[in-house]
């Protein structure tokens, strides 16, 4: 890629904020490995991540987030925000003829990989608790070729919330 | 002559201030914390009193960031209904034990891996393990290793299972 559209991506991240954040010292830099989160992020990307949303409670659904993984406190993992406290989420696996769903419970959060087929996830051992999450996924550092913010969600798995704006 | 010395303080204040504030809060994140307790959940252990004076303790939080507690210790974690608030419970089990819940929606419960089984002493009185179930030991935040006031309460607090609280023997040992 052409050093313009590296510039032009870079200037993306700083006028969304987010380089802030770093600055502030607030925030740390992590290698990914593992299929769970393609196309989003493959293995061995190095992505950057800021801790302020998580202390301010601003996680949103749509982010991608690093957490302490539930049952290895030493591991973290690193999976899209599906859904918050009391958004209703779909459980069923793709072989299922019957959709089933669940809400989300307070202070929990539901968690998927963008690789649906090849993600171990909420689907697998259920919500985890927002406290476990270290922060919010906000810059891909490397490779240099894909260098910037990242894309939204591509398994269209996020209900939208019927009740509050009408346009998203 | 006054404006000028008055500057110099301001100027000494500032830049002091700048540098204890981050010192604070990398002592407070990383090495101990001081903590009210509020409410009766651990009593008789913790404010034993009720209402009159609510202890403080020393929350040791360089004992956890290997996530190495024991049986018995009383422990601070971040409420998993809640990610504002902590909670000071004990520890009564660790992962792999057996539980028999007092009020679970199972009767038995075999603790996951990386998880945690708190109680409150004052059963009943509690919000814990036997409402949300086992926590995740990444909740974890901090281990009360003293009561430091009232001064008559002034006390190194030890691991101790209360009475028929524990894991389950089993017949096999590993």
């Amino acid at each position: 890629m052409t050093a313009e559209i590296v510039a032009k991506q870079f200037l993306e991240a700083v006028r969304s904020k987010d380089l802030l954040w770093w600055l502030s010292g607030r925030s740390e830099h992590t290698l990914l490995s593992g299929p769970s989160m393609e196309p989003t992020i493959v293995n061995h990307d190095i992505v950057f991540s800021e801790r302020l949303s998580r202390h301010l409670c601003k996680i949103q659904k749509g982010d991608i987030v690093i957490a302490k993984s539930p049952f290895d406190p030493n591991m973290n993992i690193c999976k899209r925000v599906i859904g918050l406290e009391g958004d209703k989420v779909c459980t069923s696996v793709l072989s299922d003829l019957l959709k089933t769903h669940t809400y989300v419970p307070k202070g929990h959060v539901w968690l998927e990989g963008d690789n649906f087929r090849n993600s171990t996830d909420s689907r697998n051992y259920g919500p985890i608790p927002y406290a476990l999450i270290r922060g919010r996924v906000c810059l891909k550092l490397w490779p240099p070729q894909s260098f910037g913010t990242l894309s939204e969600s591509p398994t269209k798995a996020i209900i939208k919330s019927q009740s509050g704006s009408n346009s998203d | 002559m006054a404006q000028q010395a008055g500057r110099r303080y301001l100027r000494a204040f500032v830049s002091g201030f700048f540098v204890a504030v981050p010192v604070t809060v990398t002592v407070l994140d990383r090495l101990a914390y001081v903590a009210r307790v509020e409410g009766v959940s651990m009593q008789p252990s913790l404010n034993p009193e009720g209402g009159s004076e609510d202890d403080v303790v020393l929350l040791d939080r360089w004992s956890v960031r290997n996530f190495q507690v024991q049986r018995g210790d009383v422990v601070s974690v971040l409420s998993p209904r809640n990610p504002q608030q902590k909670i000071i419970k004990r520890v009564i089990g660790l992962e792999g034990d057996f539980i028999r819940t007092l009020s679970y929606k199972n009767r038995y419960v075999r603790i996951p891996d990386g998880h945690l089984w708190i109680e409150g002493d004052h059963h009943g009185h509690s919000l814990d393990s036997n409402n949300f179930g086992p926590v995740s030991m990444g909740l974890l935040h901090g281990r009360a290793s003293h009561i430091i006031w009232p001064p008559n309460r002034w006390q190194r607090m030890k691991p101790s299972l209360p009475p028929n609280r524990g894991p389950l023997e089993t017949e096999d040992d590993d």
